[in-house]
């Protein structure tokens, strides 16, 4: 099927014609004729290349309740992801060939973006003993991405076995920086707002910390490092400083962590409860300036499924996370871009060029130019649409976003030239 | 007033001290050989009690008796996702019997903001985790003004675990909100690390304090503490924030001893100074239920007055 996209504006520039053709992007130019291709209205549109997620917790195996491989990609692509990295905590774990070759399989047979299964660095993700990356670096799946989220390798020896160890195959390590025993029982940020609420504080030294713990381990032993979700301003001047040694250290944050604060815990509603948790205004703007001068390489949605029930209950009881697929775009337009702190140019790099060279993923991440891979996010910057959680495409519901206003939407998606989102509705 | 009582800072000034003044009104009847008002007669009152507190439910119930209105009593210890149903559901089954206050007492922060959110009546917050009592420092300023008269500027030292008191929380805002002086006193592991921005001053020197405090509130020391390094050792802290007749000594003459109990004799509180004239502890659990049933008569009541038909001013 050939498509014939008209009148989009790459990457926010002057309106073009993109010309889809065999997987790839066959012509760009103005005045395109149609020929037999379908023909997209695209006036208005900013055409992005498709948006990679170093970050996303599919939940399958084990808890379908939540969310599947199926689910969460239909989520991904409407959100305009070309490709999500599966998050290695699952039950069972994916710490074997076995499983991250299932969900990688899942993935392919759902079809709505690839799947990149990330391997558990420790089996059953427990910290004790190395899993066996080798092997799910050489099974189907390729892995190249480790790690434990939800936990952190927080032994100092056999976070530095990882490091070095995947090295052979150019793996990276991801490390969910959190000392556990700074965070025993912790429920939020630790500060004011934890102070007056009566909720155990998720102190930011316990981030900062493991951070600057494994940029000298990383420097040391000459690896790749990569900080999930970094959620403060110490934080970010911990990585500037590996940066500006020239070590091999990088960084995600949360749409989340660019737009809301620890406040929001106020109304105790455990719907903003997650790890690390929201942190003060400071904090978001530190993040976003980190995000804008590149020390922070990406935005990862940290996107995180959980049932109705885990989350209508009281703070401390409640499961952390929430969902961000779907409006991580509009969160980082809200964010980034409608603050003028990065062009469109800018987002499309933090979005989908830099976390495909973190995953190491040959085709995705390509910007738009005759020749490359068509996987391609067309989104309409002007609208504004209220977040209705009830209109998830993920199974779940539990969105921090719900109720507020936020800028655009994605109105196509095309993975490898085939549309996956059309007129804002998974195909 | 607010539909709720769930935080000490929903209180005004002037809900604060129509609480109290009713209390006032109110202590007269427990004077009287029938102790029962009308007041509430044909309203249910639930008591969903999620952690053992006998002295506080048994507060709250003889408060909502003494007041005439059906009481209900729901034990549901343990966390509620780990065992039996969730609060939504017994919410749910409480909103279905009709309850037209619930009075909850529970171990997580912020429960009863949860609650309010899923039943139709007033909710009344008993005590949640480490968050607020705010019953219980109403009936701590009223044993205060009873004994001092008006609190504004009145200097009240809280003394303890800060970090983990849902009373001093509570006593912080309701006696800020009266006009009073709070200091509070702890070794630095146990205040919050943002305990700068309370409306009170903070001082680790328990001595220095003494001799200019009306009021000394000796709060509990959680046996959960003394293993997690807030302090070496339960003897070190006795001697350093410990009330004791040397440090009794060293209060005026007026001043008062207060403690919401349970009390750890020996640990925060010398017995001597516990049964000393200058103790309220046991007035306090009087004035509880005298408390509580100003508070239910208020957010229940709606505009029925409190005794009979003649309730005057400036009593």
């Amino acid at each position: 099927m050939t498509y014939l996209i008209k009148g989009a504006r790459i990457l926010g520039g002057e309106a073009r014609d993109i010309r889809v053709e065999d997987g790839v992007i066959a012509e760009i130019g103005t005045g395109l004729d149609p020929e037999n291709a379908e023909t997209i209205d695209a006036d208005g549109l900013i055409a992005l290349p498709g948006l990679v997620d170093l970050h996303t917790h599919l939940r399958e195996p084990g808890r379908e309740d939540a969310e599947t491989v199926e689910s969460g990609t239909r989520a991904a692509a409407a959100g305009g992801f070309t490709a999500v990295h599966a998050m290695a905590n699952t039950e069972p774990v994916a710490d074997t060939a076995g499983v991250v070759e299932q969900v990688w399989r899942l993935g392919r047979e759902a079809g709505h973006c690839d799947v990149h299964p990330v391997g558990a660095v420790t089996r059953g993700i427990e910290g004790r003993q190395l899993a066996e990356l080798g092997a799910m670096a050489d099974s189907a799946a390729h892995v190249r991405v480790f790690s434990d989220d939800g936990h952190c390798v927080d032994d100092a020896v056999l976070m530095r076995r990882a490091l070095e160890y995947v090295k052979a195959f150019d793996g990276v390590v991801a490390q969910h920086a959190q000392e556990p025993r700074l965070t025993e029982h912790a429920q939020m940020n630790e500060g004011e707002v934890s102070g007056r609420l009566g909720l155990a504080g998720w102190p930011a030294v316990a981030e900062e910390a493991i951070i600057s713990r494994d940029c000298l381990l990383a420097a040391h032993v000459g690896s790749r490092l990569h900080v999930c979700h970094v959620s403060t301003a110490g934080s970010v001047e911990i990585i500037r400083w590996a940066k500006s040694k020239g070590w091999q250290v990088t960084a995600e944050v949360t749409p989340h962590h660019l737009l809301l604060t620890d406040e929001l815990a106020e109304t105790y509603d455990p719907i903003y409860k997650v790890n690390p948790p929201l942190r003060t205004k400071a904090d978001v703007e530190a993040l976003r300036e980190a995000l804008a001068d590149g020390t922070i390489d990406c935005v990862a949605t940290d996107h995180a499924p959980h049932p109705v029930e885990a989350k209508e209950t009281e703070w401390a009881p409640a499961a952390m996370g929430m969902i961000g697929l779907e409006t991580a775009l509009s969160v980082a337009q809200a964010a980034m871009v409608d603050t003028g702190l990065l062009d469109w140019a800018g987002l499309a790099d933090r979005m989908s060029v830099r976390p495909a060279r973190i995953g190491r993923l040959a085709g995705q991440g390509h910007l738009p130019v005759p020749g490359a891979p068509a996987n391609l996010t067309l989104y309409d910057p002007d609208v504004r649409r209220v977040v209705d959680p009830a209109a998830s495409v993920s199974k779940s519901r539990n969105t921090p976003f719900a109720g507020l206003e936020l800028p655009g939407r994605v109105h196509a998606t095309f993975l490898r030239g085939r549309p996956t989102v059309l007129e804002g509705k998974v195909v | 007033m607010k539909q709720h009582l769930i935080s000490a800072a929903d209180l005004t000034k002037d809900d604060a001290l129509l609480i109290l003044d009713t209390a006032e009104e109110l202590a007269s009847v427990a004077d009287r050989p029938i102790k029962k008002l009308p007041t509430l007669r044909g309203r249910t009152v639930v008591n969903l009690f999620f952690e053992d507190s006998t002295r506080t439910r048994i507060s709250f119930e003889a408060a909502a008796k003494r007041l005439s209105a059906d009481v209900i009593n729901f034990s549901a210890k343990g966390s509620s996702v780990s065992k039996g149903e969730s609060l939504k559901d017994t919410a749910l089954t409480l909103e279905a019997m009709g309850a037209d206050g619930v009075v909850i007492r529970h171990g997580a922060s912020g429960a009863p903001h949860r609650l309010a959110t899923w039943v139709r009546g007033s909710v009344v917050n008993a005590g949640d985790g480490t968050h607020e009592h705010p019953t219980q420092a109403l009936l701590d300023a009223y044993t205060m003004r009873r004994r001092l008269g008006d609190l504004d500027g009145r200097r009240i030292t809280i003394v303890g675990d800060i970090l983990h008191s849902r009373v001093a929380r509570s006593n912080v805002l309701l006696l800020n909100t009266l006009g009073a002086e709070v200091t509070l006193v702890a070794p630095p592991t146990l205040f919050p690390v943002a305990v700068g921005t309370w409306p009170c001053e903070i001082a680790y020197d328990f001595d220095a304090v003494l001799p200019k405090s009306d009021v000394v509130m000796m709060l509990r020391v959680q046996q959960e503490r003394m293993n997690a390094a807030y302090f070496p050792t339960v003897r070190e802290y006795s001697r350093r924030y410990g009330l004791d007749a040397r440090r009794m000594a060293a209060l005026p003459e007026h001043a008062l001893v207060m403690h919401p109990g349970p009390m750890n004799r020996g640990v925060e509180i010398a017995a001597e100074v516990a049964d000393s004239t200058r103790s309220t502890i046991v007035e306090q659990v009087a004035n509880g239920v005298t408390v509580r049933m100003a508070v239910l008569y208020l957010l229940l009541g709606g505009s029925e007055p409190a005794i009979g038909n003649t309730r005057t001013e400036g009593e």
